[in-house]
């Protein structure tokens, strides 16, 4: 056995190649589920295609005692089940790592590389002696991988046991089979091979507490919690699981207990276009609304998005970025659409958006989204991604306060419209740029009509130049005040003074703070300012302002984020520094940390040489 | 959209309907049309509709999209809310709406530059989805606003103001609309009130997607010889086939009609749509003869009006999702929020 330069006990990345379509999903889940079982904490990461069968996709597995939630960049067991990807999967993995792989079939290219373990188990030829049917071999495959993995990183059977039981809870028929194959890959490892390997699983209690699941689930139910009534979609990866996780909460928990009526509404719509109408129509008439969606999706709706922002109507566009432009890579993360939420739409429109970074996050910045699009009467924009919206995150188990009102904004009822004389749509009543609205179907004095052309602040039809600024220039305050209101950044100070700092949003976070961990183990310490929000408060120019330089780590081309600082504070362009990362793979920390080293090592340079 | 606001004047006298209120508590601001406009003789079957049906104002909501007709949505019912939406675009607006709050009555008003090309997607999903609206489609063959080019409603031959003769074949929303489900199919005329106020008020009553395509000339752009769409042509060719008059739930069926010759078709509310062939071998309630009707009378260069087709058995788009009569706007925080007990046992699977 080679020695695992890069990885230790709980310290490690499996991946397993597979061909898409074959039902290797449940078997990697099961893998994952029962490390976070052993209390060691894990990080999931489903790297698949634009396809329903045939082609290769991976699931990678990084077991992190320490418990950072970005991937390393390392792969030490590749368990390579697929014949297509077999030079790609052996080219990946690390020096000293070790490859599992179906020994069924004599595969001597393996031989090729020196700095690795080969280890076969004639996986195909034990599932076909065992099991009957063609499609049940298949599966049992998947389950005998896992068992060759459990004797190989020392994880405890029972756990699996108890997962594969509750797997099948309603096919019970099925445990034998499932719990024989994984039987078979356990007992040939252990026949064959010295077990465990020097990298393996040790029990830790570091996941009480914690839960594993996906952003756009934990969304969906932070939409049920957050007391949305209405639902539009048009189906995209990477954002149908949203819409599925609302409906499943909203079937579970939305349903009147005694008329058996339905306390939601979901329409999935002919179009993204259509989506956005919807939403906005339902918003108007008074429901908590939203439509999630992806980055394509987010340009059709730009007509809409821009006719809410000028009528003054809030709902909530979720968008779950992929990577673009066009088509791009439909199952690939990116940040790409920083710049297109912060402007979506023609003529002067700004919105606000937030930023979550996981999960947990998901959940809560969810209702955040509702009250800042209801409070401020605009639209607002949830951007995630796929990573953080489709992968499996261990977090802290979501909590509700149970004190929690929905901020719904100035509505004007029945009694307060028979107190004054006229209602009038756009008129800054209070001095705070926000006006009040009035429901359809509430009084004969609450009437106005919505619309996208040009309108004073009485909600009459103008074409008169000082009517339509007075009007657009109580957005732009409106916008900025919302700076105050949104979630605000975290900073992250470094153990000592530090006269670099970082500012980075969303899934970046977990591998932005590894790196910044193993530079100050390095000596070398930096600041971090994770943004959550835009507009950027006040806070986010100061930090800039008190480094003598900010890298901004992002996950697209163009240094989107980057470009929105510059534009939007008064921060000079010469303080910022970009870092990026957009070959739409979730981040990982290597690529940050050595990102981080060169930039600082340019920069040690120039200070050289002035 | 430009608007004045029209003064109002109070009549002695004046009749009222069952809430009291005069014909004119029906009324918008004031018409920016052309003078002899179509679309301004069916703002007034509108309100006129919404007058008789003695339909609360501001419980009614009124959606259009882009174009000269969808102007006129401000020019009746000023207590009622209203949403001049993006172009082509406000049956999902409208479908939004409908979503949150079901208990009001909706109306769209569209054209054929809205409807036909650029919201034409929008409106057939409508009417699949039996949104319950009704959806006046103000057809004048011409986009007026950008001065006269054809649109997609224009005949094979007719002439554009200038001379241009239209090539392609016109897009008929009755034949649409009964391929993509719609339960309530009509056509008229802005120039027979006589037929288009029932018709409104049927299609106000009819419980699902009600689409009225009415023929509602263009004076300034599309009223010339050599037009299909004109007042002279459509007077020429009008042929009536079903005439429809709504009875309330309380009225007993007064009528003139022959017998055999009226069909009541029941309604949701108890009221009822008297149907009055004119064509004795016609069944409106057959989409199957409604198709080869509409077809037939396009080879007889005849233009079918009446309610062509009606269905009332189908389920409205809030029974299809189960919605309640409490409008999803109403129902408080307390009934929506699962709170924090639900979601531990939620997060059970989750460990």
């Amino acid at each position: 056995m080679n020695e695992v330069m890069s990885a230790g006990v709980n310290d490690f990345v499996i991946k397993i190649g597979t061909v898409n379509g074959t039902g290797s999903a449940s078997a990697n889940e099961l893998l994952m589920k029962t490390i976070f079982r052993m209390g060691v904490p894990v990080v999931g990461k489903n790297i698949f295609p634009s396809n329903i069968q045939g082609l290769p996709t991976w699931y990678e597995i990084r077991v992190t005692g320490e418990g950072y939630a970005g991937r390393s960049g390392d792969v030490h067991l590749m368990v390579a089940m697929n014949p297509e990807s077999y030079e790609r999967d052996l080219a990946e993995l690390s020096p000293g790592g070790v490859l599992l792989y179906d020994s069924t079939w004599p595969r001597p290219h393996f031989m090729s590389r020196s700095d690795i373990t080969v280890i076969g188990v004639p996986l195909s030829s034990m599932c076909n002696d065992a099991f009957e049917v063609a499609r049940s071999r298949i599966l049992m495959k998947n389950m005998a991988y896992v068992g060759a993995c459990a004797a190989l990183l020392d994880l405890d059977v029972d756990i699996i046991h108890g997962l594969v039981d509750g797997m099948f809870e309603k096919k019970q028929k099925l445990i034998p089979a499932n719990r024989q194959a994984v039987a078979l890959g356990f007992d040939y490892v252990k026949k064959n091979y010295e077990t465990p390997l020097p990298f393996r699983v040790k029990a830790l209690n570091k996941t009480k507490g914690k839960i594993m699941v996906d952003g756009n689930t934990a969304a969906g139910l932070g939409c049920v919690y957050a007391g949305a009534t209405f639902g539009s979609w048009y189906p995209i990866t990477p954002s149908t699981s949203l819409m599925d996780g609302f409906a499943n909460y909203c079937a579970q928990l939305r349903v009147h207990p005694e008329t058996g009526e339905n306390l939601y509404c979901i329409i999935q719509a002919e179009d993204e276009l259509a989506a956005a109408g919807m939403a906005m129509g339902a918003a108007w008439n008074g429901a908590r609304a939203f439509t999630p969606t992806s980055g394509a999706g987010i340009s059709l709706m730009s007509e809409f998005i821009g006719f809410a922002y000028y009528s003054e109507v809030g709902l909530v566009y979720f968008d779950i970025q992929r990577v673009g432009p066009s088509t791009g890579m439909p199952t690939r993360t990116q940040q790409c659409d920083i710049n297109l939420t912060a402007y979506a739409s023609h003529g002067d429109t700004k919105h606000i958006v937030v930023y979550p970074a996981n999960p947990s996050e998901c959940f809560t910045m969810a209702a955040d989204a509702f009250d800042l699009a209801e409070r401020f009467q605009t639209p607002v924009f949830f951007l995630s991604d796929l990573d953080i919206g489709m992968n499996d995150w261990m977090v802290d188990e979501l909590e509700w306060d149970k004190n929690y009102i929905p901020d719904r904004g100035k509505i004007m009822s029945s009694d307060q419209l028979k107190e004054i004389k006229q209602f009038e749509r756009y008129l800054d009543i209070d001095g705070d740029h926000i006006p009040y609205r009035t429901l359809p179907g509430t009084d004969p004095k609450g009437a106005f009509f919505l619309r996208g052309s040009g309108h004073n602040k009485h909600g009459k039809y103008t074409e008169i130049s000082e009517e339509y600024q007075e009007v657009v220039d109580r957005l732009i305050l409106k916008w900025k005040s919302a700076a105050d209101f949104v979630p605000q950044p975290i900073v992250t100070k470094a153990k000592q003074k530090a006269p670099y700092g970082i500012i980075a949003i969303g899934s970046s976070d977990g591998a932005v703070k590894e790196a910044c961990d193993k530079l100050a183990n390095e000596g070398i310490h930096l600041d971090y300012m994770r943004l959550r929000a835009f507009p950027f408060p006040q806070s986010v120019e100061d930090f800039i302002m008190s480094h003598e330089k900010v890298f901004v780590i992002e996950q697209n081309r163009d240094a989107q984020l980057m470009n929105l600082l510059i534009a939007e504070t008064e921060v000079l362009k010469s303080s910022l520094v970009s870092i990026k990362y957009y070959a739409g793979q979730p981040l990982g920390y290597r690529f940050v940390h050595q990102a981080l080293t060169d930039e600082l090592a340019k920069l040690s340079q120039q200070r050289k040489s002035a | 959209m430009t608007s004045f606001v029209k003064p109002r004047i109070a009549r002695k006298n004046a009749p009222v309907n069952a809430l009291g209120l005069q014909r004119q508590d029906y009324d918008g601001s004031m018409s920016t049309l052309c003078a002899g406009c179509g679309h301004d003789s069916v703002t007034a079957a509108m309100a006129t509709a919404f007058y008789e049906l003695a339909i609360e104002p501001y419980k009614a909501v009124k959606v259009s999209g882009i174009g000269c007709s969808s102007k006129t949505t401000a020019y009746f019912l000023k207590e009622a809310h209203g949403a001049n939406t993006v172009h082509g675009r406000m049956p999902s607006f409208a479908t939004g709406a409908m979503a949150a709050n079901a208990a009001l009555t909706y109306i769209g008003v569209s054209g054929d530059g809205d409807s036909l090309s650029i919201g034409i997607g929008q409106m057939l999903h409508a009417m699949r989805r039996n949104a319950n609206m009704v959806y006046v489609l103000e057809n004048n063959g011409v986009y007026g606003l950008t001065k006269g080019q054809f649109s997609a409603s224009a005949d094979i031959g007719s002439t554009a103001k200038k001379g241009a003769v239209n090539e392609q074949p016109p897009l008929d929303p009755c034949i649409m609309a009964l391929a993509a489900g719609a339960t309530f199919v009509a056509r008229s005329f802005s120039g027979d009130r006589k037929q288009l106020v029932p018709l409104i008020k049927a299609g106000l009553k009819h419980k699902g997607f009600a689409i009225i395509d009415v023929i509602s000339p263009c004076v300034s752009f599309n009223d010339h010889k050599g037009s299909t769409k004109s007042y002279a042509h459509t007077y020429k060719y009008y042929h009536k086939a079903v005439h429809a008059d709504y009875v309330p739930p309380s009225a007993e069926i007064m009528t003139n009609y022959e017998a055999g010759e009226v069909m009541p078709v029941e309604l949701h509310d108890g009221g009822r749509i008297l149907l009055k062939k004119l064509d004795p071998d016609y069944d409106p309630k057959s989409q199957a003869a409604a198709f080869s009707k509409i077809m037939a009378s396009k080879d007889a260069k005849q233009i079918l009006t009446g309610l062509l087709y009606l269905d009332e058995t189908k389920e409205d788009m809030a029974t299809q999702n189960n919605l309640s009569d409490r409008p999803l706007n109403q129902i408080p925080y307390s009934e929506l929020n699962p709170g924090p007990e639900a979601l531990k046992e939620l997060q059970a699977g989750w460990k």
